[in-house]
């Protein structure tokens, strides 16, 4: 396993303060927290940052790690030494993040990992409790959301084994999406969460929805957004063009005399629901390419026929 | 377990018109429904009905919640603190939404 420089990580000199160690870990928690950051890697730097500072925050754990050494260099090959613990006394109790299912690295675990065992409350005799909810985010097509759709879904659950480490299982469901969900919106699936202790029952799960980014259509709340190309000659007199939408191809008229930028709606076309979204198409007029001598004479013959200045607006 | 991977699950889609009880809420979140009091006295949350046992809370109310859960718990934001920041998160999206229109991608 790697060596994780938890000073690195929290940008601190070794011989910080306990006071400069909590405000370095404040000032970056603000920074990462996945609830407000959107740097693409907040998760992990934030779980990263919150690994250091349970173990740095911790005058016990901290001065177990200095024991280590200042040589070792993040990323580096390590294996705890035998005995690296000797002689610490861990009160315990110092684990604070979300308890028995936060998921440490390998690194974490193998220093302090033991020492959690306590306190995870598994089965005692005679003791039941229902199960944790559990929540997870799940990424699907914008056209499940128009047709209603069967997904598989992969996630990872966290578990801790008997001697308190925590490893990640894959677990796939076979889950109906129901037609007319929006980003944002959850599925509840009940009993689908934590296994409850003893004779509880197991909690629920909810599945935040959220779309993969599509290449043409563009999505806000329940209304669809589509750029549509449309032929200088289609946008001047007018005519029917086909227009693609995630439930289906429709045919949408275009009055003479549009242009680019026109925007046009295809009312109850959006994302269904009881009162569905609207579908927004916005004209994009295309230049055809003159490749060849009979098109460069059209262009010519246009250019003498037509007396059309677009730059008029504009004093020139 | 392999059979139960076969079924196809159907769950409860939490959309505009369903709500939440106090119960539902308090479990999702893994908070006591007395801290759920607490947001909707700062106004965090606004649900229907009168007493306690008659509030029903939009969908969206757990989101909001877990968010004000998460910032309490891992930043030491107080509530009325959270209640700032859950609004401007709100916009922000609303704002994000509106960018991605015109610059897909982002």
């Amino acid at each position: 396993m790697e060596f994780k420089d938890y000073y690195e990580i929290m940008g601190v000199s070794r011989d910080a303060t306990q006071d400069e160690i909590k405000r370095a870990y404040r000032k970056l928690a603000r920074k990462y927290h996945p609830d407000v950051s959107k740097e693409p890697d907040a998760e992990e730097k934030f779980k990263q940052l919150g690994e250091a500072y349970e173990v740095l925050k911790d005058p016990e754990k901290r001065a177990a790690y200095d024991r280590l050494g200042a040589n070792w260099k993040a990323g580096q090959e390590f294996h705890p030494p035998p005995d690296w613990d000797a002689g610490f006394e861990f009160s315990g109790g110092g684990f604070t993040g979300a308890g028995e299912g936060v998921d440490y690295s390998d690194f974490f675990e193998s220093l302090f990992g033991g020492f959690r065992r306590a306190g995870t409350g598994h089965a005692r005799g005679g003791f039941h409790m229902r199960g944790q909810d559990t929540h997870a985010k799940v990424l699907i097509d914008l056209e499940d959301a128009y047709h209603g759709a069967v997904r598989h879904i992969t996630l990872q659950v966290p578990e801790v084994d008997a001697q308190g480490h925590v490893t990640t299982r894959q677990r796939t469901l076979k889950v109906n999406i129901p037609k007319g969900v929006r980003e944002g919106q959850r599925i509840r699936l009940a009993g689908q969460g934590s296994p409850g202790i003893g004779e509880g029952p197991a909690g629920d799960l909810y599945l935040e929805i959220a779309f993969k980014p599509h290449p043409f259509y563009r999505v806000e709340g329940k209304d669809v957004y589509l750029d549509l190309p449309v032929t200088p000659w289609e946008a001047a007199l007018g005519g029917r063009v086909k227009v693609p939408t995630p439930g289906g191809t429709l045919d949408l008229k275009i009055p003479p005399g549009s242009n680019t930028g026109k925007k046009m709606r295809l009312k109850g076309k959006g994302i269904p629901a009881r009162q569905p979204g609207d579908f927004y198409v916005e004209l994009k007029v295309m230049t055809p390419p003159a490749g060849t001598e009979e098109e460069k004479a059209l262009y010519r013959q246009m250019a003498e026929r037509f007396s059309y200045n677009p730059r008029s607006a504009l004093g020139v | 377990m392999s059979e139960m991977k076969e079924k196809v699950l159907e769950g409860v889609l939490l959309d505009e018109v369903y709500n939440l009880t106090l119960a539902e809420l308090s479990r999702a979140c893994e908070m006591h429904a007395e801290w759920l009091a607490e947001l909707v006295e700062e106004g965090i949350l606004e649900p229907s009905g009168r007493s306690p046992y008659e509030w029903r809370f939009p969908a969206p109310a757990l989101q909001r919640a877990r968010v004000v859960r998460n910032l309490q718990r891992d930043l030491g934001v107080n509530l009325a603190g959270a209640a700032l920041v859950v609004d401007l998160l709100d916009e922000v999206e609303r704002l994000r939404a509106r960018l991605r229109r015109f610059e897909p991608g982002c």
